[in-house]
């Protein structure tokens, strides 16, 4: 905004505009040197697209489980002393429990509010994990991990796993029957370990399941640790997101040096802030009208009871899920156990996702050998082979799921359990496969569309007959900035095999390494269909009055003609 | 006792303490022996005999002329034997629908029952003419109006214990092997469910009554239905846990919220787009 300096107007200084609360602020300038910090970012750009609020969901969630987690404590109790419940819940009431299911009840039924606030918490937590896993689903397709936010890729992983052990913890803590159950199956998870297993259970659980120490050791981790690592990881996380600015889509006056978007004040601001209570607001609609993890139907905790559709939370329902499908292999060497039907489902898999997702863009990079800064987002068709290799691991997170739930699916679907596991077994290897086959030839086809609008124009809808009698369709070109926008991508690299021989007959000594990138580097790209070069851009305008016939001239903004022929405009 | 005595070499005295060892195992037997059907007076033998018109018709296909079950060619099971199934059984297999069977399945799912009360009871009435089994519980097991609250923590443990790894904590049914399952116990009568618990239909174990008393059985029904009775603060899932609870809050949650970004990230500072 430049100044207006008309003569009767009054400069801005010399008016009482901001006097009042320039004291306090230059007090707290003067002490805390704000001024610096607060110009600087004040004015910072953030582009708008929804996907980029995925993240903000999680942080908020995160924001709504502090506060209503504090609540929680006030009344919660982690102990497994045994109390005789004499709450207001009868079908309960002389039964012999833990402390804590029966503070978990009394918050439930005898605390103002508990109730409400505890399923706030619940469903917040839910749904931390879910956007977590969506905002990191985003980062993946549109590229935003490559260089340089490669390490706040990594801290988001960080976050994940963190997310998933405070999460299982949080779902323990009111000792009933299924968070009981669900503990048992971490132990069983343990011990599956080769050899230590056995010691780390002990160690985990002071002595032999499920003991007396777990509740208040898991609470500590609940409601300290876990949290406090969680904030330095959002904090670390947030700090980096200033640093290297956020990523933007391609369009007309974007650039990889530029971010072109709203200033934090007053629009984005005004925008992350209200979005912060449109997510308090609805987790506690759902927490008002949505009954999640009723534990008094549950009953409390014991070792010999179980329920039908015992499962975890829905961001461990994919271990459980590949648990349940696996066959089961165990063997014996000498005394130890080697109980492979838990250890490789549960832990190595386990194991496998995360470092998989930890390595992919340093092992993207590698393949592509692309060292250059990014800021521009890439759209998921125009890295066909990343896509494809992110939807097929989403099929094989999906299968493990549907396994995972695979009672329910019987119960509900009248399907035999049987048939969904061994479906799920075979579907765990070919599922993938076929995902990844299908999607590159989708997005490879998406590219192939938006080349032919580049090139061909849109098709207006208008049917023209010409002398001799034929119909055609008229095509009109794009207007320049979709046109850029689908353009403004880079050129599929060129794919040359790395010489085996120098000229005079010597091996290569990088070789075996530099043919296996190649061949790596050729998958990545094999048939990207690399957008169209200038000349042919600039022929096809050429084209474009001998393709309309006869030749028409479409205002710039018309962008074909509805259904009922009323023309559509930009 | 000098007759006794005096005639222990009688040539006839071995028979007569043959006879006297028969008639007391005899009378041991009879006081001892599962009881025989009781279906002696003029109105039973009428319902009796409704009952097995009622059974030629609807069941003997499968069951048998004499109920007494037909067996496939490769020794299968083709329709069980109801010689001693009881009333109960017939009782409940008949009067929640599940008998006579649509078509074959894996299990007999329950349906709108196909003979009335009355139909029923002469069917049951016949099966127990057969032989000897459980019949149908006297209402004060039954009918749980009255329970004390000390019942319903009782009837609960039991819940638990016996009846949750199928059934589910809230009684909203699981999965079995091979298409079978445990169904659901919402809307069942208290008497089915006694009647269940005795006669093991289908893959479920039985409780007789020297497992689960009567009176405990009473208290089974009576904490089923007190906590299918509550109210689920709105949607409940179904009572199928965290499964349900994932999709809510994926579709409801994520899926709402993915909305509400959507309309923030459409509306910027201008609010009205200039028309070029």
């Amino acid at each position: 905004m430049t100044e207006t300096a008309s003569p009767t107007a009054t400069p801005l200084k010399d008016t009482n505009f901001g006097k009042k609360s320039a004291g306090p602020v230059e007090w707290l300038d003067d002490r805390l040197g704000l001024a610096g910090v607060v110009r600087k970012n004040i004015r910072k750009v953030f582009p708008d697209h929804w996907s980029f609020l995925l993240g903000e969901i999680a942080l908020w969630s995160f924001v709504v489980l502090l506060l209503t987690g504090t609540f929680l404590t006030f009344w919660f109790q982690p102990s497994m002393a045994e109390v005789p419940y004499n709450g207001s819940y009868e079908p309960l009431r002389g039964l012999e429990m833990s402390q804590a299911y029966a503070s978990t009840l009394n918050i439930s039924f005898d605390i103002r509010g508990g109730l409400l606030v505890r399923q706030i918490h619940h469903w917040a937590a839910a749904l931390f994990m879910a956007a977590l896993m969506a905002h990191m689903l985003r980062v993946f397709f549109t590229g935003a991990y490559r260089k340089p936010r490669e390490i706040n890729w990594l801290i988001g992983i960080g976050l994940f796993a963190v997310g998933l052990i405070e999460g299982f913890a949080g779902y323990s803590l009111p000792d009933d029957l299924l968070s009981g159950t669900g503990l048992r199956f971490v132990d069983g998870l343990i011990r599956s370990i080769p050899i230590v297993g056995s010691y780390l259970e002990f160690f985990v659980f002071g002595g032999e399941f499920p003991g007396e120490l777990i509740i208040a050791r898991l609470y500590m981790a609940h409601i300290f640790l876990l949290p406090g690592i969680l904030l330095g990881l959002i904090a670390a996380h947030m700090l980096l997101l200033v640093y290297h600015k956020h990523t933007q889509w391609p369009g007309p006056g974007r650039t990889e040096k530029n971010v072109v978007g709203y200033p934090m004040l007053p629009v984005y601001a005004a925008k992350a802030g209200g979005f912060f209570f449109v997510v308090f607001g609805f987790t506690a609609l759902m927490a008002a009208v949505i009954q999640i993890n009723p534990i008094w139907t549950y009953g409390p905790y014991n070792p010999s009871e179980v329920t039908a559709g015992s499962q975890p939370d829905w961001y461990m329902g994919w271990v459980e899920g590949a648990v349940r499908i696996m066959p089961n292999w165990e063997f014996t060497i000498g005394p130890e156990t080697f109980s492979l039907n838990v250890f490789i489902p549960a832990v190595l898999l386990m194991g496998l996702l995360f470092t998989v997702l930890a390595i992919w863009p340093f092992f993207e990079s590698w393949v592509t050998g692309d060292k250059k800064e990014h800021h521009l987002l890439q759209r998921p068709r125009n890295a066909p082979t990343r896509t494809a290799f992110g939807v097929a691991g989403m099929t094989f997170y999906g299968i493990c799921w549907i396994a995972g739930g695979n009672d329910i699916i019987a119960l509900k679907f009248n399907l035999d359990i049987f048939t969904i596991t061994w479906l799920a077994r075979i579907g765990v290897f070919v599922g993938p496969v076929i995902a990844f086959i299908i999607t590159r030839r989708i997005c490879i086809s998406l590219q192939r569309k938006d080349n032919d609008a580049v090139l061909h124009g849109y098709e207006t809808g208008i049917i023209v007959r010409s002398p001799e009698g034929s119909y055609a369709e008229a095509h009109a070109p794009l207007p320049t900035d979709v046109a850029y926008t689908l353009t403004a991508r880079p050129r599929v690299p060129e794919l040359t095999a790395p010489e085996a021989e120098d000229e005079d007959g010597v091996r290569n000594p990088e070789g075996r390494k530099a043919r296996l990138r190649a061949w790596a580097k050729r998958f990545f790209y094999a048939h990207d269909v690399d957008k169209p070069t200038r000349e042919e851009v600039v022929e096809s305008e050429h084209h474009f009055h001998d393709e309309v016939y006869p030749p028409h001239d479409f205002p710039d903004d018309f962008s074909g003609v509805s259904e009922t022929g009323v023309p559509k405009h930009h | 006792m000098r007759f006794l005595s005096t005639h222990r070499r009688h040539p006839l005295a071995g028979y007569a303490v043959l006879l006297f060892g028969l008639l007391l195992a005899g009378a041991l037997y009879y006081a001892f022996a599962p009881g025989k059907a009781q279906a002696d007076t003029a109105g039973d033998t009428a319902k009796i005999e409704q009952g097995r018109e009622l059974f030629l018709v609807g069941c003997a296909s499968c069951h048998g002329l004499n109920a007494e079950g037909i067996m496939t060619r490769s020794d299968g099971n083709y329709g069980p034997s109801l010689i001693g199934v009881g009333a109960a059984a017939v009782d409940f297999q008949v009067g929640t629908g599940r008998m006579p069977m649509a078509q074959t399945a894996p299990q007999a799912p329950r349906k709108d029952p196909v003979y009335d009360e009355e139909e029923t009871e002469a069917l049951a009435a016949y099966v127990a003419s057969l032989g000897p089994g459980p019949a149908v519980p006297d209402e004060e097991y039954t009918d749980v109006s009255d329970v004390s609250q000390e019942e319903l923590t009782r009837g609960g443990e039991f819940f638990r214990t016996n009846c949750t790894a199928c059934h589910n904590s809230v009684g909203a049914g699981g999965a079995l092997p091979s298409g079978r399952y445990a169904p659901t116990l919402r809307d069942v009568s208290g008497k089915h469910i006694y009647e269940a618990m005795q006669t093991g239909p289908q893959q479920m174990p039985v409780f007789n009554d020297d497992v689960i008393t009567p009176e405990d059985k009473r208290a089974i029904i009576a904490y089923i239905k007190n906590v299918q009775a509550q109210p689920q603060g709105g949607f409940g899932g179904g009572g199928l846990g965290p499964v349900v609870d994932g999709m809510f809050a994926w579709i409801i949650g994520i899926g709402g919220l993915v909305a509400v970004a959507v309309w923030l990230a459409a509306h910027g500072a201008r609010v009205k787009k200039k028309r070029s």
